[in-house]
C-alpha cells in the first residue's frame, strides 16, 4: 500500500484537476500545494487555485527499473514539466511517441489510473501529459 | 426545445490489427476482416479504464459546449466494464468535470445502450426543468475471452453528450425505445468475460430491436428513412448495422458517415454514441440524424434529431477522424499485457 486511502482521498481535488497554491503577495505557482510561500514566508498570501493542463518539457528520463507497483509500465516516461503559469511538477508523460518526449515539447494533461493497491484494492487517478505534436 | 449542446469523445491510441489476432489464433485474417467489417479495434492502455475515458470524452464535451460545469445538474455514465463492480464512476467523473457536489449521479447497465437510456434520462430532466444540463456518458473497454469470436471486435472508446435547452446544436425531437427480455449476451458476477449466443445474438436479439426501435420512433415522429441525411445503428461490426439499414430502406450513403466500427471496432456502450458524434461532426444545419442504439438483453433507445444552426459555432475539441488516425500498432504480446489476459498481470 503506497497511500493510506483518507489520503489518496484528500488529494482527489488536487490531483484531479491540477489545484496547486497561488501566492498573492509575490505571484509564484506551487504544486504540488504548500501551506507556506518560501520566498515571502510568513507574508505569503497563498490560496488554491486551478492550474492549466498546458505546459513544456523542462527534462525528461526514460524509466526502465521501476519502483513497486509500476513495473507493467515500464518503460514509460517521467518529465518535469512547467506549466504556462511557471509552476513546475513531475509527471509521467504518456500516449506520445520516444522521439517526442525531450525538453522543449509542448504537452497537455490526460486522465489517467495513477496505480490501484490490487485487483481489489482502490483505483488511484490523477494527471498524467502527453506531447501535443507541433502544439503551441 | 432540449437537445445536444457539446460532445466529446476518447479513442485509446493503441490499435491491434484483426489480421495480428487471427495469426496467434490460427486463423483466416482476410476471411475474418472482411467477414466481420472489422479490420483493426482501439485497446485501452494498462492505466486506461472506463472511468478515464468517460473523464476525458466529458472534458472535451464541456470544451465544446463552454458552459460551467457547476451548470450539470445529472451526470449518468453507461457502461458493462466498470472499474469498480460496487462504487459509482459517475462521482468520479463529477469530479473530475468540478461538476459536483450538487447534482444528481449515477451508473447505468444495459450492456451497449446504457450511454443512449442516460440520455434519455438527461432529456427528461431538461424538459420537465429538473435541471440545467445533464450529462450522458456510454465509456467501454470491451473484453473478449481470448481466442473467441468476440475477441476480433470488442475495443475500448467513450463517448460524453451534453444536453440541455440553451445553445442546442441537435436538437432531439423526440425518442423512443423497444425492450424485451432476450438473453443473447451476458457476463454473470465475478465472470471475467461475457457469453453470448452464438448465431442467436442476429436476429431475434439484434435485427428484431434495432429494426423495431428505428420504426418506433419514426412512427412518433412521422418520418420515413428518405428524411434522414444520416442514420446511425449500434454497431458491434461493420455488417450489422449496413444490414439493419437495408431492411428499414437506408442507403449505404445515409450509413457512411456513422459507421466507425471498421476502423476502431465496437465500443461497446460508446459505440453508437461514437457513430453520432462523427455525424455531428460532420452535420449542417437543417439535418436530420436517426440514432438507434442496442443493448443486449435486450433493448434499442432510437432518436430523432435534428441540427441546428448553432452547429455552426461550435466545434469539436478534437474530431473523431482526428482520433482514429492518431494511433500506434501493437502486437498481441503487448495487447495480452495491456488488456491484462494473463492471470498474473
Ligand atoms: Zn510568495
Amino acid at each position: 500500500m503506497r497511500e493510506a486511502l483518507p489520503l489518496m482521498w484528500r488529494n482527489i481535488a488536487e490531483r484531479y484537476n491540477l489545484i496547486g497554491t497561488h501566492c498573492a503577495t509575490c505571484g509564484s505557482n506551487y504544486y504540488p500545494q504548500r501551506k507556506v510561500c518560501p520566498k515571502c514566508r510568513r507574508k505569503g498570501q497563498l490560496e488554491g487555485r486551478v492550474f492549466p493542463g498546458k505546459g513544456v518539457i523542462l527534462s525528461s528520463s526514460q524509466v526502465f527499473v521501476s519502483p513497486k507497483g509500476f513495473e507493467h509500465e515500464t518503460p514509460y516516461w517521467l518529465a518535469v514539466v512547467e506549466l504556462d503559469n511557471h509552476a513546475k511538477l513531475l509527471t509521467q508523460v504518456v500516449d506520445s511517441a520516444d522521439d517526442q518526449v525531450k525538453a522543449g515539447a509542448r504537452v497537455e494533461v490526460v486522465f489517467r489510473k495513477i496505480y490501484e493497491d490490487s485487483h481489489e484494492g482502490a483505483i488511484a487517478y490523477g494527471y498524467k501529459f502527453k506531447v501535443v505534436p507541433g502544439g503551441k | 426545445m432540449a437537445g445536444i449542446i457539446g460532445y466529446g469523445v476518447s479513442i485509446p491510441r493503441f490499435r491491434i490489427k484483426t489480421e495480428e489476432i487471427a495469426r496467434v489464433w490460427g486463423k483466416n485474417g482476410a476471411h475474418i476482416t472482411s467477414g466481420l467489417g472489422v479490420k483493426e479495434k482501439a485497446v485501452a492502455s494498462i492505466d486506461e479504464d472506463s472511468a478515464t475515458l468517460a473523464v476525458e470524452a466529458s472534458r472535451r464535451a464541456v470544451l465544446m459546449a463552454g458552459i460551467d460545469p457547476q451548470k450539470i445538474g445529472a451526470v449518468y455514465v453507461g457502461s458493462e466494464s466498470k472499474p469498480y463492480a460496487v462504487k459509482p464512476t459517475a462521482s468520479i467523473v463529477a469530479d473530475a468535470l468540478m461538476a459536483g457536489p450538487d447534482l444528481m449521479a449515477a451508473d447505468y447497465e444495459f450492456a451497449c445502450k446504457a450511454g443512449t437510456a442516460g440520455m434519455q434520462n438527461c432529456l427528461g430532466l431538461v424538459l420537465s426543468g429538473m435541471v440545467d444540463v445533464g450529462l450522458a456518458v456510454g465509456a467501454d473497454t470491451a473484453q473478449g475471452r481470448p481466442g473467441d469470436a468476440l475477441e476480433f471486435s470488442a475495443a475500448s472508446g467513450g463517448a460524453a453528450f451534453l444536453v440541455g435547452s440553451k445553445n442546442v446544436i441537435a436538437e432531439i425531437n423526440c425518442t423512443y425505445s423497444f425492450t424485451t427480455d432476450t438473453p443473447d449476451f451476458w457476463r454473470r458476477q465475478h465472470a471475467e468475460f461475457p457469453q453470448h449466443a452464438g448465431r442467436f445474438t442476429g436476429e431475434p436479439a439484434y435485427f428484431r430491436h434495432v429494426v423495431s426501435g428505428a420504426k418506433g420512433v419514426m412512427k412518433k415522429a412521422k418520418t420515413k428513412p428518405e428524411d434522414y441525411q444520416h442514420a446511425v445503428f449500434h454497431q458491434p461490426n461493420g455488417k450489422f448495422p449496413e444490414r439493419a439499414g437495408h431492411m428499414l430502406g437506408f442507403s449505404k450513403e445515409q450509413l457512411q458517415t456513422g459507421l466507425v466500427t471498421p476502423s476502431i471496432g465496437n465500443t461497446y456502450s460508446g459505440a453508437s454514441l461514437i457513430g453520432l458524434a462523427a455525424v455531428l461532426d460532420e452535420a449542417k444545419p437543417g439535418d436530420r440524424i436517426l440514432c438507434v442504439s442496442y443493448g443486449s438483453g435486450a433493448g434499442s433507445d432510437g432518436f430523432d434529431i435534428t441540427v441546428t444552426p448553432e452547429i455552426k459555432n461550435k466545434k469539436p475539441v478534437v474530431s473523431v477522424k482526428q482520433l482514429v488516425a492518431d494511433k500506434q500498432y501493437i502486437d498481441y504480446g503487448l495487447y495480452v499485457k495491456h488488456r491484462r489476459k494473463l492471470k498474473s498481470l
